[in-house]
């Protein structure tokens, strides 16, 4: 039977907007439980998932907690790699600067700060999904 | 070949439980394996033994648990999901104080890193949601 | 390898069809069931956009879910075959990784 012996590509796609249901928490914190298998981990934000990444979230008005720091972590658990659809932000009339400054450190490059969103359009987006070995959808 | 299910929703509500329950059976039918069933989400309401189902439906936490019994599977319900929804065993309930639990048969609740090895150990993952 | 691609809500109560018809890859399956397979009904408003995918990739509904809801075989778009739970199955052993569009 087969032993994962190699890194396995893991795709986690959000494609829903926080709060009003709780998908998108729920799916951060498979993230981070699973940043410690070490395993060759990226994040999907498309359709209403950008909202997940978008700055000034404010949830004192709604009693819900408010998680979106946790993103900003995502760089010390090893999780680089959050591609953001542009296609999906300009629907939204939304554009990179909107969302929060993600960044981690470059140890092979003396933990130069560097940033984890990269933004990619659809048929990039389609080509991610076709490199990658497990996806998991929220 | 060996797969993973994710259960992402409840029983009922979602068809999804259903939906994961006859891909279970068909997988198993078809000679595969299955490596984990992982409940997620409004999911781990699939794992309460109080559901008292009309008698003329299908009652989902058996079929499950009828499942896992027969062929040895292994049904997860995720700790963190768990405990936000009130699905307890013995044990959590004893740990959070609670003065019941309602784990249904074949089920057993465990940590989040279990979904992440049902995908490292699996040639499959297949996801059922809403 | 390719991708099986998977479709459960309607299309009318949901944008996951049309946002998993624009991340489709060549060679790769779709897979439509659960409510997702009023979608696919000959005539209905999204059959031209499934069938234009057709030249690229292979279509599926789930038949357990189409006689659900009513529907026969010759209700669906041409060119859109029909499998069991088994056929599903196959369908995800065939490919290298299966993507879910909630």
């Amino acid at each position: 039977m087969s032993q994962a012996t190699s890194k396995k590509k893991f795709l986690y796609i959000n494609r829903r907007a926080p709060y009003g249901t709780i998908y998108a928490l729920e799916a951060l914190e498979v993230v981070l439980i699973g940043a410690a298998f070490e395993q060759d981990v990226s994040a999907a934000f498309l359709d209403d998932g950008v909202y997940q990444l978008i700055n000034g979230q404010d949830t004192t008005g709604v009693g819900m907690k408010n998680f979106s720091k946790t993103y900003k972590a995502l760089g010390d658990y090893e999780v680089r790699k959050l591609y953001v659809e542009r296609e999906s932000l300009a629907e939204r009339g939304l554009v990179l600067e909107d969302l929060m400054p993600i960044t981690y450190e470059d140890e092979d490059e003396d933990y130069a700060e560097k940033p984890s969103i990269h933004l990619v359009d659809r048929s990039q987006m389609a080509r991610i999904i076709s490199e990658q070995d497990v996806i998991l959808s929220f | 070949m060996r797969f993973g299910i994710v259960v992402n929703e409840g029983p009922y509500t979602h068809q999804a439980s259903d939906s994961a329950y006859q891909f279970a059976k068909a997988v198993l039918a078809k000679g595969h394996e299955i490596f984990r069933v992982f409940f997620y989400h409004d999911g781990v309401n699939n794992g309460t033994r109080f559901t008292v189902p009309p008698q003329d439906d299908r009652n989902l936490q058996r079929l499950w648990s009828d499942l896992a019994e027969a062929h040895k599977l292994d049904l997860v319900v995720c700790i963190a999901a768990a405990q936000r929804r009130g699905i307890l065993d013995a044990n959590e309930a004893k740990r959070q104080g609670k003065d019941g639990d309602n784990i249904a048969p074949g089920f057993r609740i465990s940590g989040l890193g279990q979904l992440i090895e049902a995908g490292i150990q699996s040639d499959r993952l297949v996801v059922f949601g809403d | 390898m390719s991708t099986l691609h998977t479709i459960n809500k309607s299309p009318f109560e949901r944008s996951s069809l049309t946002s998993c018809l624009a991340h489709l890859a060549e060679g790769d399956a779709l897979l439509i069931f659960e409510d997702a397979v009023v979608g696919a009904r000959k005539g209905c408003a999204f059959a031209e956009a499934l069938r234009a995918k057709l030249p690229s990739c292979a279509l599926y509904v789930l038949g357990p879910d189409l006689a659900a809801r009513g529907m026969k075989a010759e209700d669906i778009a041409e060119g859109i075959g029909i499998v069991d739970y088994g056929g599903f199955v196959d369908l995800a052993a065939g490919a290298a990784r299966v993507c879910a569009w909630l």
